[in-house]
């Protein structure tokens, strides 16, 4: 098998006295599409907001792209990363949020083009063509000069994605990209993904209540619940034959409120 | 009426004194305002200690004190300053306590989904403080800064106690001169409020600039 390029390994995480991630392990495959789905507060984002460097971890240890994510080795132990560890390995992830998170004072071609200027050391004129050839491919050229506050949700969903991929990260991070969307808007936004999913090699972590785009999307699921892993397989599995009882009773109340599978 | 008008001329001398520490105390107090407001905010304990100090002593002090201090005891200390220097210093540093505070409030109240992109895209402290939360934070700021500079304009008047010949002091002179009293006080009652119209519309307009586009800070 391929070194992963994830490897989370005993990972635990609280916020107070509530334990959000418990002794958490799983890894990821160069190029793999990985669905995480569950209840609601099952701590989806958390890991995903961890990989990001948004949160800290209180225990066990991340490796991405085989070099530790929050620890430096050090005299042949593990001590806490700096700033300049995690900034260099922050470029090799970027993360997609619910709520699109854009820069409500930049236009859309600015929004894609600052991060690469400023830390890719990109000329303005290669940036901007980089970014019309994304604006492109997410369907939003012809807005390149508009700024997001005249923009629908699904847009400015699609520039964030844009925005991220501008970077060229290894591994993308979806968070539920699509649940702030009006549901006419969704499905604009899912194209993308399917045509990233199928067009780059990128290493793509979804979570996701879209349960038939996760099937159609993910080499594999991974369903939480009360921040562990309950059960993981291929998508035909999980969604058509789970062998836990949560899982079970999890989808079985996806389906009761309306959706395919 | 003929010498009125060179009476006009002393206050209209005056009123270019008054011109000039408003526009320079400003220029101090948005440096100190800026240099407070994100030494408020810094990472390390001694900055914020020292932005905290700063902050609360000029807000905790009477202006006419600071003003006393720059112009009297500051030459004591080897500084000797001319009465303009020690007021602009005075105002400066006076208002820009106040605007410390306001920076501060602007900055914090970006939200922080902002600074979350920002790390996922990889932005340096400083980038992001540079190119995403300060252009969305002056926005914020611009109103207060507007009433700021009215209140130093307004305050410029103490520098006729260290014998700066701004506008009111030339009025008193022109009083004390010719008797006459409600003549020169409603002019430079009329030219204070021309000046406060005047950067509250330039304020106006530039928060107009800037806002173009801009509903909606949580896009
Ligand atoms: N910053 C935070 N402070 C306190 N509690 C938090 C914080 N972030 C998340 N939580 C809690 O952690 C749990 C897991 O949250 P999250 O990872 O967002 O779950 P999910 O994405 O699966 O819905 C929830 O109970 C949530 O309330
Ligand atoms: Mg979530």
């Amino acid at each position: 098998m391929l070194q992963p390029i994830i490897e989370i390994d005993g990972v635990s995480k609280s916020f107070g006295a509530l334990e959000v991630l418990k002794d958490l392990s799983f890894n990821v495959a160069p190029g793999e599409k990985l669905a995480l789905i569950g209840p609601s507060g099952s701590g989806k984002t958390t890991i995903l907001r961890i990989l990001m460097t948004l949160e800290t971890i209180n225990g066990g240890t991340i490796k991405v792209d085989g070099e530790q994510l929050w620890h430096r080795e050090h005299e042949g132990g593990l001590i806490p990363a700096d700033e300049r560890h995690l900034h260099k390995m922050r470029a090799k992830i970027g993360m997609v949020f619910q709520l699109f998170n854009l820069f409500p004072h930049k236009t859309v071609l600015e929004n894609v083009t600052l991060a690469p200027i400023l830390t890719k050391g990109a000329g303005r004129e290669d940036a901007k063509r980089s970014a019309m050839t994304l604006l492109e491919m997410v369907g939003m050229a012809e807005k390149a000069d508009a700024k997001p506050a005249q923009l629908s949700g699904g847009q400015k969903q699609r520039v964030a994605i844009a925005r991220a991929l501008a970077l060229q990260p290894k591994i993308m991070l979806f968070d539920e990209v699509t649940s702030a969307l009006d549901p006419e808007l969704v499905e604009e936004v899912l194209n993308v993904m399917r045509r990233l999913a199928e067009e780059t090699d990128m290493t793509m972590l979804l979570v996701t209540h879209e349960m038939s785009f996760a099937h159609d999307f993910a080499d594999r699921v991974l369903f939480f619940d009360g921040g562990r892993i309950v059960e993981e397989g291929p998508p035909d599995d999980i969604f058509t034959q789970p062998k836990e009882e949560r899982t079970q009773a999890f989808l079985k109340k996806i389906i009761a409120a309306g959706q395919r599978i | 009426m003929a010498q009125w008008s060179g009476y006009l001329e002393l206050i209209l001398q005056g009123a270019l004194v008054t011109l000039q520490l408003t526009v320079l105390g400003t220029v101090v107090a948005l440096i100190m305002a800026f240099l407070g407001g994100l030494g408020r905010l810094s990472r390390h304990w001694w900055i914020r200690w020292l932005a905290t100090g700063y902050i609360e002593f000029f807000r905790g002090t009477s202006i006419f004190v600071q003003l006393f201090w720059a112009y009297f005891v500051l030459p004591l200390f080897g500084i000797p300053l001319s009465p303009l220097q020690a007021g602009v210093l005075a105002l400066g540093l006076n208002v820009g306590a106040y605007g410390a505070e306001v920076v501060r409030g602007a900055i914090q109240s970006v939200p922080k989904e902002q600074y979350e992109a920002c790390t996922a895209l990889n932005l340096t402290g400083w980038q992001r403080m540079r190119h995403v939360i300060l252009p969305q934070a002056f926005v914020l700021m611009l109103p207060t800064f507007g009433n700021n500079a009215i209140e130093l304009l307004k305050g410029t008047a103490v520098v006729s106690l260290i014998s700066l010949s701004d506008m009111t002091f030339q009025a008193q002179v022109v009083r004390a001169q010719t008797g006459e009293t409600a003549l020169p006080f409603l002019t430079i009652l009329l030219l204070y409020f021309v000046f406060s119209t005047a950067i509250s519309t330039a304020i106006r307009g530039l928060e107009r600039h800037l806002a173009r586009g801009l509903d909606g800070t949580r896009s």
